[in-house]
């Protein structure tokens, strides 16, 4: 993201608590990742130094720092989904899209993505729905109650098996 | 003035519900306190993995900017206290409020040495008052009705209610508030149903990474401050998930032992590296490698981790292996010295067999196994390969006919290769 458009949300914070991370997150819901280029022109607007805006980036685990598919996949992996098997759930995702079991990528995160830049697969810590576990999230919207033998049904919601339209 | 709305422990979501559904609970119980101490600034930091709680809460603070209830002179007064959303970015550790503060003002969430406690010395350097959502949410009805109305209420000790995240493996989940003092079994079984699919519940974990596992022996235990931490627990954010027979107590040790791995700081060395080397002995004994020593030192490890570790969050780390050492040794035992796994959870020490009795040589399990360990034709008793098997459970999932067993330290008589199904039988 450009210094200018930067400047563009950060305009939208009037207290300093809470900027850092507000500018950092409205950016990635614009750009989905956090680029070099947008990480320095951070630092550059909100006049702290690269470094820190760095060790931010990285600290939290919110932001990607390398590019992510068309479809986010979290796993919830929280307790009451982890009783319930989400570990199970994390496999099979992994098995159905062909994503390499505990690959990390370059920021050090656990995001693999698949080669038709389709999904990417993440883990979190409790959305919060625990009363219908196991439960993941796909681009925000969540999912209850899965198993091996519904998540195909729900991937096929985002067009998974069709052929790459390019 | 900081509304704590950091609800990072697994398996909670109480917080998530009051301001989903009532974010003015919030923050009229914010504006009280602020009148009540002078403070003008407030501010709810909230994790991002709740959007809707943040739109609910932004929404509901325009609102009351606009009725005047926030904002310069409010009411007519000389009285003026503002709110700002401030946003966590997926740490559990800023839940704690020194690295909240940290966090808040845009660096990494790792904790301090306190004191200076934050009412001396907290955002900014300035005086800084820190409470919970459900503690905002009380305020204002115990001011309508009275502090001996909610007094009243509860125990000796601990006084009103709590709200609990009741889940896991019981058969009504959700949000439920009970006086302090209420017994686990009364929540369990009273309330939650008990256990799903008739099993047994075994016990229940409560506040979250920093908690315990309570045994059914102990379900008398009343839910307030002082008896959870006589059993070792501690009520923490109020989540109680219910575990049954199929959960391994080792494998949820090891569970929350990996979450305080991945959480941690690295701040303090007791907790960055203390951890890791519980984690470390965790996985050899999950995997069927592990020895008496080092159940030995695994308690050990975690008594110095309590002892030294910066914050509650290292501090507390280990309290999920001290509960599980202290009421399922048998598990660890059975671990460490038959190599077995009696939850059957543990993948290194559990097989799966098909019962020759109940196959009908349908040929779904073999067809689905992702590593073809499974041999067999249509009208054939179907035979897993021991030595092929990664034990998935993609068999279990999908046979039709429940012939696939699941067993640890034990096997069943199945044929060398597959043989033609008796039709008779």
């Amino acid at each position: 993201m450009d210094r200018k458009n930067v400047s563009r949300i950060a305009r939208k914070y009037n207290v300093y608590s809470g900027k850092l991370l507000g500018v950092l997150e409205d950016i990635q819901k614009e750009e989905r990742y956090l680029s070099e280029e947008t990480l320095k022109n951070v630092a550059d607007v909100l006049d702290v130094p690269l470094t820190r805006v760095y060790s931010v980036a990285t600290f939290y685990s919110f932001f990607n720092l390398v590019p992510v598919g068309k479809h986010i996949i979290t796993v919830c992996m929280g307790t009451a989904c982890h009783v319930k098997g989400a570990y199970r759930i994390l496999e099979v995702l992994q098995d159905l899209l062909g994503v390499r079991p505990g690959e990390t990528t370059k920021d050090g995160k656990f995001m693999p993505t698949t080669h038709d830049k389709k999904f990417t697969v993440s883990t979190a810590r409790c959305f919060g729905a625990c009363s219908m576990t196991p439960v993941v999230m796909i681009d925000g919207k969540i999912y209850g109650y899965v198993n091996a033998k519904n998540i195909p049904l729900i991937l096929k919601e985002y067009g998974w098996g069709e052929k790459n339209e390019n | 003035m900081i509304c704590n709305a950091d609800e990072g422990d697994p398996g909670a979501y109480m917080n998530r519900n009051e301001m989903e559904s009532d974010p003015h609970m919030v923050i009229e119980g914010m504006i009280i306190g602020a009148y009540a101490i002078g403070a003008n600034e407030g501010y709810i930091y909230i994790r991002a993995e709740y959007p809707l709680a943040i739109e609910r809460l932004d929404r509901a603070i325009s609102d009351a900017r606009a009725y005047g209830l926030l904002g310069n002179n409010i009411l007519g007064t000389d009285f003026s206290f503002d709110i700002h959303i401030a946003r966590g970015a997926g740490a559990f550790v800023c839940g704690e409020e020194t690295a909240l503060i940290a966090s808040m003002e845009g660096n990494t969430g790792r904790p301090r040495k306190r004191p200076p406690f934050p009412s001396q010395k907290g955002l900014w350097g300035k005086p800084t008052n820190i409470n919970n959502v459900e503690t905002w949410c009380n305020v204002a009805s115990i001011i309508k009705n009275g502090a001996d109305w909610f007094t009243r209420i509860g125990t000796e000790k601990s006084k009103g209610t709590k709200v609990f995240s009741l889940v896991g493996k019981v058969k009504r989940t959700g949000l439920v508030e009970v006086p302090l003092g209420t017994p686990v079994k009364t929540i369990v079984y009273d309330i939650g149903g008990g256990a799903t699919d008739n099993k047994k519940v075994k016990a229940v974990q409560t506040g979250g990474p920093s908690g315990g596992c309570i045994p059914d022996s102990l379900f008398d235990t009343q839910v307030d401050y002082e008896h959870l931490a006589d059993a070792g627990s501690i009520m923490g954010s109020g989540g109680i998930v219910v575990m049954d027979e199929d959960t391994c107590m080792v494998d949820t040790a090891k569970y929350f032992l990996e979450f305080a791995v991945e959480e941690s700081c690295g701040k303090c060395t007791p907790c960055r590296e203390g951890t890791y080397q519980m984690h470390r002995i965790l996985e050899k004994i999950t995997e069927g490698k592990g020895t008496n020593e080092d159940i030995v030192l695994l308690e050990k490890l975690a008594n110095i981790i309590k002892l030294t570790a910066l914050c509650r969050l290292g501090q507390t780390a280990p309290n999920p292996v001290l509960t599980t050492l202290r009421y399922f040794k048998d598990e660890y035992l059975a671990h460490v010295e038959d190599k077995r796994c009696p939850a059957r959870v543990c993948r290194s020490l559990i097989n799966y067999y098909i019962d020759p009795a109940a196959c009908r040589g349908c040929t779904i399990c073999s067809r689905n196994c992702p590593v073809e360990a499974i041999d067999g034709k249509p009208g054939y008793i179907h035979i897993i390969d021991q030595n092929k098997c990664i034990k998935c459970g993609t068999c279990m999932e999908v046979c039709n006919f429940s012939a696939i067993v699941k067993l640890s330290g034990e096997s069943i008589d199945t044929p060398f290769a597959p043989i033609p199904i008796n039709k008779g039988r």
